[in-house]
């Protein structure tokens, strides 16, 4: 039985690889962290909203093993990723350039806010001039309700 | 049988929902009390019979009746108790069931505990909350009914997926959905005082319960599922600017930005038009999250099930509830006049502030989730919106919010002065000064992120206590008087508190964490930051309905050993997918996390190490929100405000 369970789980888990292996690992630190940093903002293409740093996805391992070869070839951080969105388009970018109709996603908080301030400041403004309203008489309906209220 | 009596009680809960719908209405209008009255027995009845059809569908979960199509699909019989019930609402039929169970069930309350409210009012909010009812029992009944039979039923089920077989998120979606679905009681309330024509302070003090409950179990849902990903998805990764969390955490903000609004209108008279706005939205943002989830339009990691023509079901009961609110906004704005005067700087002010700065983040939020939708369909580019973009540009709200909280929460209303509260945060300011620099010291990297994280969360929680304690005056027995302070106070400090001590978890576990992969051989031991660890042994386990591979793993510091931790990777093999269940030591100022991989060519095992600083603040933050939204909602105010409660003439029906 126990090494039918093996088998078995041998079987299912073969297809499996855990997001970074120990194999995948650059000798030298600083190059892996930078291999790190670009892997967490690439897209695993066959994943939902991974990037290829979390995902166990064989694509995925493939895309790290590819930057790791590519930095080995002594490409820039910036070359690396040009490389990868040449070949997969920029859906592989997690973080979105600022390129075309991007700026409005970029923007689209920034001008919000300073509308938000602006309108806020003119209401504010509206508010601290304002004389204050003359007290409203209750509605019949209100006084009815009232007493109805106080009989409690 | 019973499967087909809780078939028949959802079809009926359908039709007495039209009737609620309709007939409370037109009597508010017409004034006829038989007509308005109607609406009370039919919230109930509603509830009930929602209620028992939940309880058939759960029943046939439990007994694994495998001719319904629903069960086949979803459960096993060989599945743990806990998940066979978990299992009815974690599919997309099943999790409807539940959305419209507790929107029944908030119909119901505001029917019991609505004693005090206006005759029409009541009758208004019952019936507008009946017409949501409307529309999601006939998005049930006619694309999505759980009650399907097989003519074949097979032998056995296709099992729940694995990684919803966790308690964490057992309990995950029944929160998350008190929270979308609460809010639906501010809608409904927003909505019936349009039509009534009348907003007032009175108004926001009948809302602002509803919402603070919903926005407490949202709080509780978000943290459960954060949760639930940091420890069963692999690497502890705890949010993921996912478009369902992203659903989820726009209603939260929006939700949080309605909390403060309605204060307004209620102290002051102010922001009428502007707090209705945010009800309409926080529902609106509730029914988007609906459809992201249910159409797949956003692929990710939550949609278990999803198809277009829900999709379009979806889409058709948002534009109705959302084109009908704000046209019915527009039309009514003359009766949302302010009135309350105030000063540039003052209270008022502050939450002006506070909510330009949740709103102005919701809408970061919500561009960024659609953003990669519109970029395809009007510009033909087909990209991605992922967490660093979300990082970049929703943090810097959030930073001003933490930076202008403790100050704007001490502000007087009406007329406020600065300096003189400045004057009151002074030791905040020098304690959070202070615990920033001695991090900044202590860190090895020479990130800014953590020192400036732990000094905003710092000045919140020191903020949040300045505040109780400038309340109680000078002299003698301040701490008797701290301890009378009315529960509405208690609970803003303690929720404010909460949310700075969630700021210095999160940027703590993002700033200082640690993480070390490598081969490990049995035996052999190898270092992470301070610890030692050993993989003693991996062994071959067998669980209820999984197998898994096992490792021993001890744990130890300076030669002592503190923990023996079992990361396991499990095999579902009716499922057929994998999921891992990492080890985590947990502590207050860190959780080592420890993650088993693949057996590698050399005979050793990919093992994954993690030191998270500050992990636990997180969900400790969150909890402590809640809390405080729990202590408000106690306060003696509310209590007045929702009236004597005079009991209903029928009684509490048994559930």
């Amino acid at each position: 039985m126990k090494r039918l369970i093996l088998v078995l789980a041998l079987i299912l888990s073969a297809p499996l690889a855990y997001a970074v292996q120990p194999d995948e690992i650059l000798p030298d630190p600083a190059m892996e962290q930078r291999a790190r940093d670009i892997s967490a903002g690439l897209r695993c293409l066959v994943c939902r909203n991974e990037s290829i740093d979390e995902s166990n996805a064989e694509l995925a391992r493939d895309l790290r093993l590819l930057v790791r070869e590519r930095l080995l070839e002594g490409d820039t951080n910036e070359e690396v990723v040009d490389y990868v969105v040449d070949r997969y388009g920029e859906y592989v970018l997690l973080n979105p350039t600022t390129r075309g109709s991007n700026i409005f996603l970029w923007l689209a908080g920034p001008i919000m806010a300073v509308i938000a301030l602006i309108l806020a400041f003119f209401y504010l403004r509206g508010r601290a001039t304002a004389k204050p309203a003359t007290e409203d008489r209750l509605s019949a309906d209100e006084e009815a309700r009232l007493s109805e209220i106080l009989k409690d | 049988m019973i499967t087909e009596l809780g078939h028949f009680a959802l079809i009926l809960a359908f039709l007495v929902a039209i009737v609620q719908a309709i007939v409370p209405l037109i009597g508010a209008h017409k004034r006829w009390h038989g007509w308005m009255a109607v609406a009370e027995p039919a919230a109930v009845a509603q509830f009930l019979l929602t209620a028992a059809s939940f309880a058939a569908l759960t029943h046939a979960f439990l007994v694994s009746d495998f001719s319904l199509r629903l069960v086949v699909l979803n459960s096993h019989s060989a599945k743990p108790m806990l998940y066979k019930i978990s299992g009815v609402w974690g599919n997309h039929e099943g999790s409807m069931l539940l959305w419209v169970l507790i929107l029944t069930l908030f119909g119901a309350c505001a029917a019991w505990f609505g004693g005090q409210l206006p005759p029409t009012l009541k009758a208004r909010v019952l019936a507008v909350q009946s017409a949501i009812s409307v529309a999601f029992f006939a998005f049930i009944i006619f694309t999505s009914n759980p009650f399907l039979r097989l003519a074949v039923p097979p032998f056995d089920g296709q099992d729940l997926n694995p990684l919803l077989q966790d308690p964490g998120l057992a309990f995950h979606p029944p929160f998350l959905y008190l929270g979308y679905v609460g809010l639906s009681m501010a809608f409904s309330f927003a909505v019936a005082a349009l039509i009534e024509g009348r907003v007032d302070a009175a108004w926001a003090r009948w809302v602002r319960p509803w919402t603070l409950a919903a926005w407490v179990f949202l709080t509780i849902g978000i943290a459960l599922g954060s949760w639930w990903a940091y420890y069963e998805l692999g690497w502890g990764g705890f949010w993921f600017w996912d478009p369902v969390e992203n659903a989820s955490f726009m209603p939260w903000l929006i939700g949080a930005a309605l909390l403060h609004s309605a204060i307004v209108v209620e102290k002051r008279e102010a922001l009428k038009s502007w707090t209705i706005l945010l009800a309409i939205l926080a529902f609106g943002f509730s029914l988007i999250g609906t459809f992201i989830v249910r159409s797949g339009v956003l692929t990710s990691v939550h949609a278990f099930a999803n198809d277009p023509e829900r999709g379009v079901f979806i889409l058709f009961i948002l534009a109705f509830f959302m084109g009908g609110a704000l046209t019915l906004f527009a039309a009514r704005a003359n009766v949302m006049e302010a009135k309350g005067v105030f000063g540039m700087v003052s209270r008022e002010s502050a939450l002006v502030a506070n909510n330009i700065l949740l709103a102005v983040a919701a809408f970061v939020v919500f561009i960024g989730t659609i953003w990669p939708l519109v970029a395809e369909m009007f510009f033909d580019r087909k990209l991605s919106v992922g967490a660093p973009f979300f990082n970049m540009a929703f943090t810097p709200f959030m930073v001003v919010l933490g930076l202008i909280l403790p100050l704007g929460s001490m502000l007087p209303w009406k007329r406020g002065n600065l300096g003189r509260v400045g004057r009151h945060l002074v030791p905040a300011l020098v304690l959070a000064v202070a615990v920033a620099a001695l991090a900044y010291a202590l860190q090895t990297g020479k990130t800014a992120l953590g020192p400036i994280g732990l000094l905003l969360g710092t000045w919140m929680v020191a903020g949040a206590a300045m505040d109780l304690w400038s309340r109680t005056g000078r002299g003698a027995n301040r701490f008797g008087r701290l301890r009378r302070m009315p529960r509405a106070d208690w609970g803003k400090a303690v929720a404010h508190a909460g949310l700075g001590i969630t700021f210095i978890g999160v940027s703590g576990l993002m700033a200082w964490e640690q993480e070390d992969i490598r081969t490990v051989q049995l035996g052999e031991p190898f270092d992470v930051g301070a610890y030692t660890l050993v993989l003693n042994d991996v062994q071959e386990v067998k669980g209820p309905n999984y197998l898994s591979t096992m490792g021993d793993v001890t744990l130890s510091q300076d030669g002592s050993e503190i923990a023996t931790l079992y990361p396991e990777k499990r095999v579902y093999p009716v499922a057929k997918m994998p999921t891992t269940e990492a080890a985590i030591d947990g502590g207050l100022l860190r959780d080592v996390y420890v993650v088993i991989g693949d057996p590698q060519s050399d005979g050793g095992w990919a093992v994954r190490t993690y030191i998270k600083p500050l992990a636990n603040w997180i969900w400790l933050g969150s909890i402590i929100m809640a809390v405080g939204g729990v202590l408000s909602l106690t306060d003696r105010r509310y209590r007045v405000a929702a009236g004597a409660r005079k009991a209903p003439a029928q009684g509490v029906p048994a559930e």
